[in-house]
């Protein structure tokens, strides 16, 4: 199988590509946009900020290609967040593939323990849709480090609880996103990227 | 709901595991890169690594192993020691480590923590405190394991420690570690409330109820320990299993 991750100005490339090695899958990591459209699949991964990165992807016209890839796509936290309409960080235009919206956190003072930003930690996913997850899936903990959501809308395929509920996951035709990080969240985080590799 | 998380710490002294009882009788506990995937799998939420190593040997050796635990290990880890300027923390992080801890070198050049924070985000950036409390409630902080107290004290270099963009604060109580008698949960509820960042709590872990503890009365929302896993005084799955039984959300 031909799996491509999208190379970018996004930090932790490698530790997507670690845990498809831990798979048994050997990824490439590239900007070529032939060698992105011939993948049989694609990751779109990346930490970073969004407007910058929004800048770098248009750059290198990345932000045509990806919303025209016809394979199976998973964005990957920002990459999540990039595939919406809208980032409320830096009040960036998205790829829009999603129409859902990415805002902020918003702490909420007196509430102990869930007012902190960023939500980072383990927390459970729930109301779960889509190819990557199975019912064994159910109520999971997975490892989340992020300041921004996507709401829940349309396209949610899991829903997770900090401060507000807000989309875990998002999926529309062949793009799957996950605003957690399944490279990071133990046995569960490989279970979604195998079952991501077998769609 | 997000989850207290369970952190064991791994001091590494050229390539290899180590946790001093004391200076003079360290006790070797095996591989790294071995002892965290085991730990990974009986649902340890993070790992610290800690590099004790001074030479640059040691260093370059380092380098070398967080690469090999990256590939290895799926949870997120944390590296620290010896990171002094942003070419070390950028090595690290390209070697694949998810978060790096400073301590001393925040300490002696506090503008560091604003340039790793603005170079790699703030979730990259764990302020690591070491304080001891006097008889009057004076939290003084140290330096080079505790041995060189310094002009700062613990609450007000945590807030700034926040201000200047650290992501999350690791602090050992001095006066607790190593004594088995539970965490410094008073000062552990002050940071809690005085910051809208994650402490992790570090010293004193001697038994399941200290967990209890420090995520209750405590308010932290890591707590972190070595000796008492790595000789096997506590299981992880069995503390796991006692804390979400005493009402504590864990994975």
């Amino acid at each position: 199988m031909n799996i491509v991750i999208i190379k970018y100005n996004a930090g932790n490339i490698e530790s997507v590509s670690n845990a498809l090695l831990r798979l048994g899958v050997q990824a490439e990591i590239t900007g070529d946009h032939d060698k992105i459209r011939a993948a049989d699949k694609v990751i779109f991964p990346g930490v970073g900020e969004a407007s910058t990165t929004m800048a770098f992807l248009k750059k290198e016209g990345l932000d045509k290609l990806i919303p025209s890839l016809t394979q199976p796509v998973l964005g990957i936290c920002l990459g999540l967040q990039l595939m919406c309409s809208h980032s409320e960080e830096g009040d960036t235009p998205c790829l829009g593939i999603f129409e859902e919206k990415v805002k902020r956190f918003q702490p909420e003072p007196g509430m102990e323990y869930v007012t902190k930003v960023p939500h980072m930690g383990w927390n459970s996913i729930a109301q779960l849709k889509s190819g990557i997850f199975d019912t064994s899936l159910e109520e999971q903990y997975v490892y989340f480090v992020h300041s921004y959501y996507a709401a829940v809308g349309e396209h949610t395929a899991a829903v997770c609880n900090y401060i507000n509920p807000f989309s875990a996951a998002l999926n529309k035709d062949n793009f799957y996103a996950t605003q957690f990080h399944p490279e990071k969240s133990g046995p569960v985080g490989q279970k979604i990227l195998e079952n991501f590799l077998k769609i | 709901m997000l989850a207290k998380r369970i952190i064991p710490c791994l001091d590494i002294k050229d390539g290899q595991t180590v946790k001093g009882v004391n200076f003079i009788n360290i006790k070797n506990v095996g591989d790294p890169v071995e002892l965290g995937a085991l730990y990974a799998e009986q649902g340890a939420d993070e790992l610290v690594f800690l590099d004790i190593t001074a030479t640059h040997e040691g260093r370059k050796t380092f380098v070398e192993l967080v690469k090999r635990i990256a590939r290895e290990i799926n949870i997120p880890f944390t590296v620290g020691g010896g990171i002094s300027e942003l070419k070390d923390a950028d090595a690290l992080l390209s070697a694949g480590a998810d978060k790096i801890s400073i301590n001393s070198s925040a300490v002696r050049n506090p503008k560091l923590i604003d340039e790793l924070a603005l170079n790699f985000g703030s979730q990259f950036v764990v302020l690591a405190i070491d304080a001891r409390g006097d008889a009057t409630g004076h939290w003084t902080v140290t330096v080079n394991g505790g041995r060189i107290p310094t002009d700062k004290e613990l609450f007000s270099w945590a807030k700034e420690g926040e201000n200047r963009g650290a992501g999350e604060i690791l602090f050992t109580s001095m006066n607790h570690d190593g004594t088995k008698n539970g965490f410094a949960c008073n000062e552990l509820a002050r940071l809690a409330d005085n910051l809208t960042i994650p402490i992790i709590a570090s010293g004193g872990a001697g038994n399941m109820d200290h967990f209890v503890e420090v995520f209750t009365k405590g308010k932290a929302d890591a707590g972190l320990a070595a000796s008492i896993f790595h000789f096997k005084e506590i299981a992880i799955p069995d503390l796991k299993a006692y804390l979400k039984e005493k009402g504590i959300v864990v994975r």
